[in-house]
């Protein structure tokens, strides 16, 4: 069964996106190999072409590069890195991070959405970093994101799945790709989001911080593999209004 | 004797006056700041909250504190992992110029200590930056003395417009300015501003700044905010440890920082811990009661109360400190450092400010950062 992760046209085998900001850079190819990761964020920032410890230069060729806007306050910085990127030969994937918050780290979606449109028309494949709102999503949808990216939680917190019922109303909601993104600190998290119907998962901290990176890697492969096959196979009903009645309230009627 | 002084809360002419309040809220939380006070079960409350209140900060600065040396360290350890991961940013100071107006005490650059002034050309200014950035460093830091006349502001501009060519990030740590001279300096090519209260005891402030535009305390405190009224988009505060009560002043480090965070949520904020140096013609500069415990216990209750922060960790600590502290709680770190006039292409031209205790270069530090299972950052930030 071909079960492929499909934004703005591309198609991916692999449903685990990895972060790359927090990594020794050394231990990045390995986390890729053992996750068997396709896609990974890099903020802009962070490259330093011809220079030391050049973040592009221990990402492997063949992987999709997925480089965010960190660092960007407005819509405004966050169209010139994304350029920039291209420039660089970075590609045309974006995720869009627009963050005006040093404290949190919050997303702004007001000035994400408009960064969103800008990009697209450019002919970016724009992936917007975001605080789980419908309206916001629908807004993106229509700006022309190829996918949508909730926090379950603030960056780097490791608090899991926060925001668990706001994304599962996109999930329910959005056609596109709903791609869980910060908050993730471990694999059962990993594994619940994807159970619940997001189309991929993005982490970083949690793998970059582990004591083993490889194995860690792998543990978030396989929860995530889980957690879709769990998906695609239909979970067992669960009921939201406590159990079912065991003399019927309807046993009464009569013709 | 302080009489015929200039009253140190009185601005001077041309000095920028802003509207704002948080110089009263922070010297009030202050002076009530009692720290004999908490006690064992303060510090244990404090540490065992997700989120620390301003009360638990105080605890944490406490002498009540330090039997849990070791529970602060392991839980600033793991904020400064979930906040920053593996990455330690470097970064050098060039001084550009050491002529100075003030007469600061405990500095060497004070206008009364006999040393040898200079200040860089152009020409030096490039030679200099050129040198440094062929050590693979993209962030550097700009220094000068305090005065206006030798080194002013188009001097820095000119200087800072010559930076970008060579560094992705420039940071200033030059004398305090009215918001539309940062507007300019930011325009050349200056991002970050470090500006320290030195002690935010206005007593021992106007006791060891003697002379000189510095002397005005309220200048010195809202820097800062004029900084990011001009458009910077960090600002680094530091209470230099030893010269005052340095809970009290660690304390005050603290809020300033984070009322000015909670005034502008966009600004990057940072940390330095500073502790007296000797420097020449007074070696016995020392930062008294502040030993490297002591110090330890103020960085970890800068992480632990504000865990977003960059912390930076001075060469006026000893390699074996520094090292041991990044990852730890700091996050950034200097390599390659002179604190003289110039002296990465040529000769130093003028004197240095303080004695440093680590004067490992870059690739030094960056093999100890690699080998402490960190990762040494030389870019991090666009200029956009």
């Amino acid at each position: 069964m071909s079960d492929k992760l499909i934004i703005g046209g591309h198609e991916f085998g692999s449903r685990f996106i990895l972060g790359s900001g927090k990594f020794s850079l050394e231990l990045i190819k390995a986390a890729i190999e053992n996750g068997q990761v396709e896609m990974i964020t890099l903020a802009l920032r962070r490259a330093n072409v011809g220079g030391e410890e050049n973040i592009l230069d221990y990402l492997p060729k063949d992987i999709t590069l997925l480089p965010n806007t960190s660092g960007a306050r407005n819509a405004d910085e966050a169209v010139r890195i994304a350029r920039l990127s291209r420039e660089i030969g970075c590609g045309d994937f974006v995720k869009v991070e627009v963050i005006s918050d040093s404290k949190y780290l919050l997303p702004d979606n007001y000035e994400t959405i408009k960064a969103t449109e800008i990009l697209a028309n450019e002919g970016f494949v724009v992936m917007p970093y975001m605080y789980p709102d419908l309206n916001v999503a629908r807004s993106l949808v229509n700006a022309g994101a190829a996918a949508v990216m909730p926090l379950g939680a603030p960056i780097g917190s490791n608090k899991g799945l926060c925001t668990k019922e706001f994304i599962q109303i996109l999930v329910d909601e959005i056609e596109l790709p709903i791609i869980v993104d910060a908050g993730i600190g471990r694999p059962s998290q990993a594994c619940e989001a994807m159970e619940m119907g997001a189309a991929a998962v993005m982490c970083n901290t949690a793998i970059a911080t582990a004591n083993d990176v490889e194995q860690m890697a792998k543990a978030f492969k396989q929860a995530i593999e889980a957690g879709r096959a769990a998906y695609l196979a239909g979970l067992g009903r669960v009921l939201n209004f406590g159990a079912e009645a065991s003399s019927p309230l309807t046993g009464f009627l009569e013709d | 004797m302080n009489d015929t002084r200039v009253d140190p809360m009185k601005y001077l002419e041309g000095m920028e006056v802003i509207d704002s309040d948080l110089m009263e809220k922070v010297l009030k939380l202050v002076a009530d700041y009692d720290y004999a006070q908490y006690t064992d079960s303060d510090v244990q409350t404090a540490l065992k909250k997700d989120k620390l209140s301003i009360h638990d900060f105080a605890a944490l600065l406490s002498p009540a504190a330090l039997p849990y040396l070791e529970v602060m360290a392991r839980r600033s350890k793991a904020e400064t992992k979930k906040h920053f991961g593996n990455s330690i940013g470097l970064f050098t100071p060039l001084y550009l110029s050491n002529f100075c107006q003030n007469h600061c005490t405990y500095c060497g650059f004070n206008i009364f200590n006999r040393i040898q002034r200079a200040m860089l050309t152009m020409e030096e200014v490039e030679e200099e930056l050129k040198e440094i950035a062929a050590t693979g460093l993209k962030e550097i830091l700009i220094l000068t003395g305090e005065s206006p006349r030798n080194a002013g502001l188009e001097y820095i501009g000119e200087s800072l417009k010559i930076a970008t060519k060579y560094f992705s990030t420039v940071g200033i740590e030059i004398y305090p300015l009215n918001s539309d001279e940062y507007a300019y300096l930011h325009k050349c090519g200056a991002d970050f501003v470090s500006v320290y209260q030195e002690t935010y005891n206005i007593d021992k402030y106007q006791e060891v700044h003697l002379i000189g535009p510095k002397r005005i305390f309220p200048y010195r405190f809202h820097a800062q905010e004029r900084a990011l009224l001009g458009g910077m988009r960090g600002v680094a505060f530091g209470a230099l440890l030893g010269l005052g009560d340095f809970r009290k002043d660690a304390l005050a480090t603290g809020l300033h920082a984070f009322f000015i965070q909670q005034k502008y949520p966009h600004a990057e904020i940072s940390f330095s811990t500073p502790r007296l140096r000797p420097y020449i013609n007074n070696a016995d500069n020392n930062p008294n009661d502040v030993h490297e415990k002591q110090l330890l216990q103020v960085i970890l209750a800068y992480r632990i109360f504000m865990p977003f922060a960059g912390i930076t960790i001075s060469t006026r600590e000893r390699a074996g400190f520094r090292d041991n502290v990044i990852g730890l709680a700091a996050t950034k770190m200097s390599a390659g450092v002179k604190v003289g006039v110039g002296g990465h292409s040529e000769e130093e031209k003028g004197d240095e400010q303080f004695e440093i205790s680590d004067d490992r270069t870059v690739d030094e530090i960056h093999e100890m950062i690699v080998s402490r299972g960190l990762q040494p950052v030389y870019s991090d930030y666009i200029r956009v």
